[in-house]
Order: C-alpha cells, then structure tokens, then sequence
C-alpha cells in the first residue's frame, strides 16, 4: 500500500515537473523575450521604455542567462507564489486570477460528481435489464453524449434557453452577486448556476461511464457467485448490489483518473461559451494578446490542481478496492 | 461471435454438402475476410462506414457539390434566412428558388438584399458557376446543381448565409474537407507515433517500457485544452494557411498517440509470448522479419479499429480550437471556423442557421465511434 502511494506520489511530482516545463516553454514561445513585448504594449499605450531600463528588466528577469537558468529563476519565483506581472492588467498575476481558480474547480468537480450520481444507476439498470427498451434509450442517448462536443451542447442549449424561455443561461452567478464579496447567499446563487454548466460538462463523461459500468457488471453478473446467490433465495436487488456492483465499481473508481484532467479541459471551452467567470476566458484573452506570464501560471496552476485531483481520486479508489491496498504487501 | 456456430459441428454429424463448404470456407479464409464477415453483422456500423464513405465523398468534390463560391462576400446579401428549393410552379414540375430584392433599409439607408417571391430563378442540373479545381487537376466551373440566369450577387442559399453573405451550404461542404482530412493527418501522425514507441516498448520491455510507460501516464493526466491552447497560440503570426494546418495537426496529435501506443503494446506484450512468435525466432527468422511478417499482420485489425476511435477525438480537437479561434484560420474554413460565427448570443438569436455547422460534426463522430466499435468487435476473435 505504501509502495503503490510512493509510486503514485512519485509520478504525481514527475507530471508537476512536466508541466512546468511545459510552461516555461509557452511563455517562452513568442517570439523575442517578454520585454520586448512589454515595451510594445506600453509603447501602444502611448509611455516609452528606455534601453537602460529595458536592460534592466532583461537582467531582473534573468533574460541575458542560459535558458535552464532562466527556467530555475523562475520556477523558484513561483515556488514562492510570485508568478510575475500580467502585462495586460498590469497587476500581479495571482491577483488578476483571484478566485477564478477555485470557481473553475468548482465547475469541474460538480461535474465529476453529477457524473457519478447518473452513470451508477443507469450503468447498473442497463446491464440488470440488458436489451430492455430503458437500456435501449439509454445507450443511445449515450452515444449521442459522447458525439456531441460540450462546447456545442452549450452552444444549443445556450440558444434554446435565449429562444425559448427568454433567459441567459449563461453565467455563474446573478448579477447582484457577481461583485459581491463572499457570503453565505453568494454561495447558494453560485450552488443555483452550477447544475447547468455541471451537466453540459458531464455529458460526454456520463455516457463513457455508463458503458463502462454496464459492461463490467454484465460481466460479473455472469458469475457463478451470482447465480449461487439467487439460488439461495436472495432478491434480486440484493443479489446484484451487495457483490457484483462492488466488484464492478473498481474500473469506474479508476477511470475517475482519466475523467478529472478531461473534465478540467472540458471546462475552459465550455466557460467560455457560457460566460463562466472562470480561468478559461482569462486564458484566452491571455493567450491572444500574449500575456504570456499570466497564461503561463493558468496552464501551470491548472495542470498542478488536476493532479492533485487525480492523486486524490487514486487514493479513493484504495480505499474501495482491497486489492490495490494490499498490493506489495 | 456467430461464426463460430458453423465451426462448432462436429465433424461426425450427418454430412451436409452446404455445412461442409461453409465449414472449408471458414477454414481457409484469411484474418481479414474473418474480420470483414465478423464486421458484415454489424448492421450499424455498416451503415456508419457508408455515412463515413459519403462524407469523404463530398470532401473530395465539395467544390462540384456546392452552389456559390464559398469565400466570395457581399455585405448586402448578409443573414439571408435559409432558401428553399421550390419544386412546382403553375406550370408543372419547375424548381426555382426566389430571386433577391435590394431594399434599403428606412432607418439605415443601407442597401440589403431579401428573397422576392416574384422572381423566380430556375434551378437546374450541371450549370456553369465558380471556376474551381477539381480533384486539383482540372479546372472547371461545372456545379452539379445551381441556380440559372442569377445577377450578379445573386444565387442559391440553401442554408442560408453568414454575416459576410457567404452562402453557408457551399461552406459547409468545402469545411469537410479540412476538418476530415486534418483528423485523418493528425491520425496518420499518431499512428505512427503509437506504432513505434507502443511498439519498442512492448517489444524491449525493461526500463524502455517503463519510460515510455511514465510518460504515457504524464500526458494523460495533464488537461489537454489548456496545452494545445498555449501552443496553438504561440504560432507566429506570420505563418500561412498551411504552414498552421501542419502545425495544429502536429499539436492535436501530441496526446493523441497514447491510446494506440497503449494498443499496439498490450497486443506485442501477448503476442510475444504465442508459441508460432517463439517457432519464427527458432527457425532463425530476424527480429525484422518477426515483427513484420508475423507479429503485425495478426493485429492490424486492432490497430485500425483503435485508429478509428481515435479519429473523432481529432476532429473534436479541431473543431474545438478553430471555434476558440486558436486554430486554422481564415480564409481556411472548417467546420470549427464556421461554428466560431455562431459564438454570439445575439447574432444566434437572428441567425440561427449558423447553428447548422453542427449537424455534421455530431453526425460524422458518431459513425465513426460506431465503426470503431464494429471493427473493434469484429478484430476480437473472442468478442
């Protein structure tokens, strides 16, 4: 158990370490440093920089050293929470980021668990009356989840709200409460806009793991435990959820892995079509107007919390499969 | 799967001459045609590989299938509501589509263009339209339908038209091309990629495996959109239609690889260890030899089926970073360049037609999820 929690703790580090790098190669990317593009901003708003003190931020930043120095200045500037100045607001990057952060995560985890809450009991009507018209309907509708990319879904239900009931259904909160400082009644207006967004999010990964969970309970209902079960006079709900739903939840515990980064990704596009006041518009207008050290700490923040997510959710399914936690043992 | 009830009767049952050729025909048959007569029974994704077929059909010759130039604009022509084609007249069978009207606008005074029931332009079979190039050889101006005796400024918009008066329908079709072909690019990058390094590491195991392994893991767990974003915006500006479209197939295809990697390894991992792999390096046959003549032909089909799941997720990617702008740009058009018009809220609200760009994304991912799951059934000799 320990070794399996090192070694995912271990990886958990080696993906942060990618994914710094990574960083530094897109604020890199542009071409000419980030003074450069620095004074062309300022000189577009009308102030001039001297060569002197162009210099001067060139040597500040270490922009006159070898790339892997450079990349060492900088990650100890984030290890420490400073992650530059966004040039475009002209303010430190954590501040312009503020709690879009955590509203992105928000979105991402409600979705994480609207996605369990239908693929359970669907996954497990399905594979109990397989072939039945309900595991018809559903499959379907499942495959059409998985063909339709959020960003469209979004799109239409965007405009079938607009359209038909006359309301944006955009956004995070009201708009009394979108300046408002936190409260309690922020809260619930944020918990009274999430389940829209949530849902178009967990469309595509609902679907997926429907599939997953029928399949693997078919499997396990096909066992010969199963049929000893039933043959003891047990109910059927009984027979089914106390063992074969247990054995069958391990895979859909571990896909949970794969779904949380997709759900993350899935977010940005998808707050940007809705409105969402998260990092995904902010990395966008970043990106285009190459801000590159604001863009640059989205990326790097959002790869790190994803990990984080998906090292939680490992250890989650230790803690439901015995099997895991006692390997190495 | 079914197949198998031909081979199951014993050879002493009651000899029947059908059973018996069927049975010799089973026998004799190649991988292939047993995976083609596996495939046969899935009725839907059969249909789906006509679906898939046909859409690569009008790819090839969107420019003979569309009615107006696809990138010519007029401002006066802008959001003209989707045209129908009406088909009889007082006269008896006669399609024709409304003409155009200029009105000026009382409040603007600008000159817009809307449909005037009372000039009827005759659609026919084969007219002469825009000059294109067909199959890039030919150049042509020969359409397989279009309007007749049209002014200038004035054709068939049977989708309606964009905010430029581009006519959506003829942009739709020449969109396929781009948004299928750069999926198929970005598979055919992949591919490769998946092959050999699924490959070397299934085949040398050891610490090369666990390398490869690793990074598979890193490139999984890191959220996509956010990457490709980042790359796709640090292109130069500078850079041309297709110097991008080489560039965004690359980037879509950096994550892509992993899950054919995964394939490919899993297959040599199984196949390594089969008795007719250890008899091939008995004889003395090279590793070459191994590998190519014996080791991949037994699982090509697993490796097209992974290939053709593999291929909507590109044109997702495609289609998602073209309508965040980050992608191809214009004067390219594909399907995600064209939903980036539908953006707006507001604009959508007055033009819903813009909306329509989505119909054959939906339509082309789900056959090929559904031809990815036949072929993947029909490659598992066990399915």
């Amino acid at each position: 158990m320990v070794i399996y929690l090192l070694r995912r703790l271990g990886l958990a580090l080696i993906t942060c370490v990618f994914i710094s790098i990574f960083t530094f190669v897109i604020i890199r990317l542009p071409p000419g440093d980030f003074v450069d593009a620095y004074i062309a901003n300022l000189a577009a708003s009308g102030s001039s920089v001297s060569a002197e003190q162009a210099e001067a931020m060139r040597r500040e930043y270490g922009l006159d050293r070898p790339v892997v120095v450079q990349y060492g200045i900088w990650m100890g500037r984030v290890l420490k929470g400073d992650f530059g100045v966004s040039m475009v607001w002209r303010r430190p990057v954590t501040e312009v980021i503020g709690d879009r952060l955590w509203l992105t995560m928000a979105v991402s985890v409600s979705a994480l668990f609207l996605t369990w809450m239908i693929a359970l009991p669907i996954g497990i009507y399905s594979a109990m009356r397989q072939y039945s018209i309900g595991d018809y309907i559903f499959t379907t509708l499942g495959f059409i989840g998985l063909a339709i990319p959020n960003f469209l879904l979004a799109l239409i239900l965007m405009y079938l709200g607009f359209r038909y009931l006359g309301l944006n259904v955009g956004g995070l909160f009201s708009a009394e409460y979108a300046q408002a400082p936190w409260s309690l009644a922020r809260v619930w207006d944020l918990t009274k806009h999430l389940p829209l967004p949530a849902a178009v999010l967990a469309m595509a990964g609902t679907a997926q793991l429907i599939r997953i969970m029928r399949a693997n309970l078919l499997d396990e209902l096909r066992k010969p435990y199963v049929v000893t079960a039933r043959a003891k006079g047990l109910t059927e709900m009984r027979a089914v959820l106390k063992y074969p739903v247990r054995a069958a939840l391990n895979p859909f515990a571990s896909s949970l892995a794969y779904l949380f980064p997709y759900l993350v990704s899935g977010s940005i596009i998808v707050s940007l079509v809705l409105g969402l006041p998260t990092v995904g518009p902010l990395l966008l207008q970043a990106l285009v107007a190459q801000d590159m050290f604001l863009a640059g700490a989205i990326v790097l923040l959002l790869g790190v919390m994803t990990v984080i997510g998906t090292l939680i959710s490992d250890m989650l399914l230790m803690w439901i499969d015995p099997r895991i936690r006692l390997e190495g043992r | 799967m079914s197949i198998a009830i031909d081979t199951a009767t014993p050879p002493s049952a009651p000899l029947d001459e059908k059973a018996a050729a069927a049975e010799a025909r089973y026998a004799q048959a190649t991988q292939l045609q047993l995976t083609w007569w596996r495939f046969r029974k899935h009725k839907l994704a059969l249909v789906s590989l006509v679906v898939i077929v046909l859409f690569y059909a009008v790819a090839i010759f969107a420019d003979f299938l569309a009615t107006t130039d696809p990138h010519a604009t007029d401002a006066r022509r802008s959001f003209i509501p989707p045209q129908g084609i009406h088909f009889f007249d007082e006269n008896g069978f006669n399609p024709h589509v409304y003409g155009l009207r200029g009105v000026r606008n009382p409040r603007t005074f600008q000159l817009a263009y809307s449909p005037d029931p009372s000039r009827k332009l005759p659609v026919r079979m084969f007219v002469r339209g825009y000059t294109y190039n067909l199959l890039g050889i030919f150049e042509t101006n020969i359409h397989l339908f279009g309007v007749e005796g049209a002014r200038a400024g004035e054709s068939m918009f049977l989708l309606g038209t964009d905010q430029l008066g581009r006519d959506l329908y003829s942009r739709i079709l020449v969109a396929t091309r781009i948004s299928l072909f750069i999926g198929l690019a970005g598979v055919v990058l992949s591919l490769f990629l998946g092959v050999l390094l699924g490959g070397v590491s299934g085949l040398y195991g050891g610490w090369v495996d666990l390398v490869i392994q690793r990074i598979i893991e890193v490139l999984r767990s890191v959220p996509t959109i956010p990457l490709w974003m980042g790359l796709a915006a640090a292109l130069p500006r500078t850079w041309n239609v297709i110097q991008v479209y080489f560039a965004i197939t690359i980037i879509i295809s950096l994550i892509g690889w992993t899950d054919l990697a995964r394939v490919v390894r899993g297959r040599f991992l199984a196949l390594r260890e089969e008795d007719f792999v250890v008899a091939a390096e008995l004889s003395g046959a090279s590793q070459g030899r191994i590998i190519f003549r014996h080791m991949l032909p037994s699982f090509t089909s697993h490796i097209i089926a992974a290939t053709s799941l593999a291929l909507p997720a590109m044109i997702i990617s495609e289609t998602s970073l073209s309508f965040l702008g980050l992608g191809l740009r214009p004067p390219a058009v594909s399907w995600g360049i064209l939903l980036q018009d539908a953006q707006n809220i507001q604009v959508l609200s007055g033009a819903p037609w813009l909306l329509v760009p989505a119909i054959p994304v939906t339509m082309v991912i789900l056959a090929f999820n559904f031809l990815g799951d036949g072929l993947r059934d029909a490659a598992d000799p066990y399915g």
